[in-house]
């Protein structure tokens, strides 16, 4: 049985990691089935929806829209985020020292129960000839296994590993989240037109 | 950062970030850059320990005011008209879906040392207990000449030509006494002196109207204010964001950021650490401009925190307490502004009240007496006095386009006025909130 639409629980999840390393294409991967070799800088696309309704869960998917470029991400970006993503490039070691420093500020800043997933992109490039992959494989699981992250490596580009990395993330969701509108907050988004108080029937 | 850029806006404030998000939107390529390594600028939400350090208290902030980081305490506290032209601004570029807001409890003007809570409508000004019996008729009576009034149709103006008559006048019209007079010019109109009383009627109509407006405009408001959870602090980073998310770039810890002018004077580029990024204009608040600025007044701003709500409100978790000039024998108005733990900018257990008014006299910590005595018992109180700077020019001559400081009211209506005409002055074009549609493509899946 189908759960109802209604019910699906939204979950925040942020993409972290280093410009370049293919947070944009991995999402892009998962939400729409797309690849793109010349990826522009996230431009315009920085939030997307996907539900998974086998997991009774909606991901709302925020990028980083090229903040991460200068260190200029807004604490807003990780505040009530369900799970996160950080993201490098399996041929730059850079990129890893990089996403380890995410880890850190999201154990600073963060909420302590978000699920975070380590995901090591570009496992095409090292498929077969492994000479420019700068990041053991080794080396990024035992670092995930020491900080309680879910390690996968993935190709944006080959479709290896991105449903299963954003389906592990919807198993690990607490069930029974607190949902993220929490009562009284006002739906500004919400058009009809209020009723004139002075249309009421006087009492 | 050797680029070159259509706009550079420095500082991260409320106003340069809805105008850096509304510029981006406009395929304007956009440096936006602050002295701090944080979002805000002056209208940033500050954790205890940064409030501590910034009041220049020693040590650390005592246990009793419970986590540092469950305070997002605002600079500038101002709540937000539900129906007004902030709201507009954020419905149309969709940035209401990186925030999330609650509505405000409740809304009061004191009248002889008491709080009351402000009548806004037919009904309400009926039941309030700031009237007399035939005084709340002759209230209701103007309730519904306003909540009735269209500006284009004349059927709704009942041979009243509000753009000849003075406010005073439609006053008189309708018989409404001075108290009446006082709370509907200050509490709902929230002008900010009397001024107004002889100026075109329909400036103040239009403005109880919104009130009214805002009050009905989402089901169950008790007030006509909404408030971001973990505060106004979360606008700024919103609108960064809608920037960013348009092509925008972002540079944050540029302390030694200096505007750089050609030979007739205007702004051609932004220099720091050795590096110049071109530009056609500068846009930013005033700290970024010097000499090209004047001090118009003070404000002064009291940020208390209680473990209790506000007396006489109700048990409210969230307020604002207008204290008529004429009340407290004062020529401008006392505001305070309530907030808790229920709109996330407070430990649980605790309330944040500001109190602030434009600075009168040489001690501008005694001013503010008449609104610290409604609070209760105070836990822990800091004081601060921040000068209200205004730009010598529009930028038309010299392309900088600066924006003015922030006042003491407690409401955002004159700041969106201010990022209007900025924006106004910036693009030659109106910004057009009439309509709710998105001026931004829906990127949802």
């Amino acid at each position: 049985m189908m759960p109802d639409l209604a019910q699906q629980q939204s979950a925040k999840l942020v993409l972290l990691g280093e410009m370049g390393s293919g947070k944009s294409s991995l999402v892009l991967r998962f939400v729409k089935g797309q690849f793109f070799d010349y990826q522009e800088s996230t431009i315009g696309a920085a939030f997307l929806t996907k539900p998974l309704p086998e997991y009774n869960v909606k991901f709302e998917i925020w990028d980083t829209a090229g903040q991460e470029r200068y260190h200029s991400l807004a604490p807003m970006y990780y505040r009530g985020a369900a799970a996160a993503i950080i993201v490098y490039d399996v041929t730059s070691a850079d990129s890893f020292v990089r996403a380890k420093n995410w880890v850190k500020e999201l154990q600073r800043t963060g909420n302590a129960n978000m699920i975070m997933a380590l995901a090591g992109n570009k496992a095409d490039l090292v498929k077969g000839d492994s000479s420019s992959r700068q990041v053991p494989t080794e080396e990024a699981r035992a670092y995930a296994d020491e900080h309680g992250l879910y390690f996968v490596e993935t190709s944006a580009k080959e479709a290896t590993n991105v449903d299963e990395l954003f389906e592990e993330i919807a198993k690990r969701l607490p069930k029974a989240e607190v949902p993220r509108q929490s009562s009284g907050s006002v739906p500004l988004e919400q058009t009809q037109p209020a009723q004139a108080s002075s249309s009421k029937c006087c009492s | 950062m050797d680029e070159e850029y259509d706009a550079i806006v420095l500082g991260t404030g409320l106003k340069e970030c809805i105008i850096s998000g509304l510029l981006s939107v406009d395929k304007y390529k956009v440096l936006h850059m602050d002295r701090n390594a944080y979002y805000g600028g002056e209208s940033a939400s500050l954790s205890m320990s940064q409030l501590w350090e910034k009041c220049g208290n020693g040590g650390s902030p005592p246990a009793s005011l419970g986590a540092n980081r469950d305070y997002n305490i605002d600079m500038v506290p101002k709540f937000i008209m539900a129906n007004g032209q902030l709201v507009r601004v954020l419905i149309r570029t969709t940035v209401t879906r990186y925030l999330e807001f609650k509505a405000v409890d409740g809304s009061y003007v004191v009248n002889k040392g008491k709080v009351n809570k402000v009548p806004a409508t037919d009904m309400e000004a009926l039941r309030s207990s700031l009237m007399g019996v035939f005084e709340k008729r002759r209230a209701r009576s103007f309730f519904i000449y306003v909540q009735e009034y269209e500006e284009k149709d004349p059927r709704t103006h009942k041979g009243l030509d509000l753009n000849t008559m003075t406010m005073a006048q439609v006053y008189a019209h309708f018989k409404l006494e001075p108290m009446t007079i006082e709370f509907i010019g200050h509490a709902l109109a929230l002008h900010r002196d009397d001024s107004y009383l002889d100026k075109p009627a329909l400036e103040t109509v239009k403005k109880v109207k919104l009130y009214h407006d805002s009050l009905v405009r989402y089901p169950d408001l008790r007030s006509p204010y909404i408030y971001p959870r973990y505060g106004l602090g979360e606008l700024p980073q919103a609108f960064a964001r809608l920037c960013a998310v348009y092509g925008g770039t972002y540079m944050l810890n540029k302390s030694d950021a200096e505007v750089v002018y050609d030979d007739n004077g205007k702004a051609v580029g932004v220099k720091s650490e050795g590096e110049t990024a071109k530009c056609k204009f500068v846009v930013g608040d005033p700290s970024y401009f010097s000499n090209k600025y004047k001090k118009t007044g003070e404000v002064v701003r009291a940020v208390c925190i209680l473990n209790h709500p506000i007396p006489n409100t109700d048990n409210a978790h969230s307020t604002q307490i207008i204290l008529p000039q004429k009340q407290i024998g004062r020529r401008s108005d006392m505001y305070v502004f309530c907030c808790s733990y229920a709109h996330c900018v407070a430990p649980q257990g605790k309330w944040i009240a500001f109190v602030s008014t434009t600075v009168e006299t040489q001690n501008p910590e005694a001013e503010l007496a008449p609104g610290l005595a409604l609070l209760g018992p105070i836990e822990e109180r800091f004081v601060q006095v921040t000068p209200i700077y205004e730009p010598h020019e529009d930028g038309k001559s010299d392309n900088c386009f600066i924006s003015k400081g922030y006042d003491a009211s407690t409401h955002f209506e004159d700041t969106v006025n201010d990022v209007i005409d900025l924006y106004q002055r910036i693009t030659g074009k109106v910004l057009d909130l009439s309509s709710e549609d998105p001026m931004v493509a829906n990127t949802e899946v």
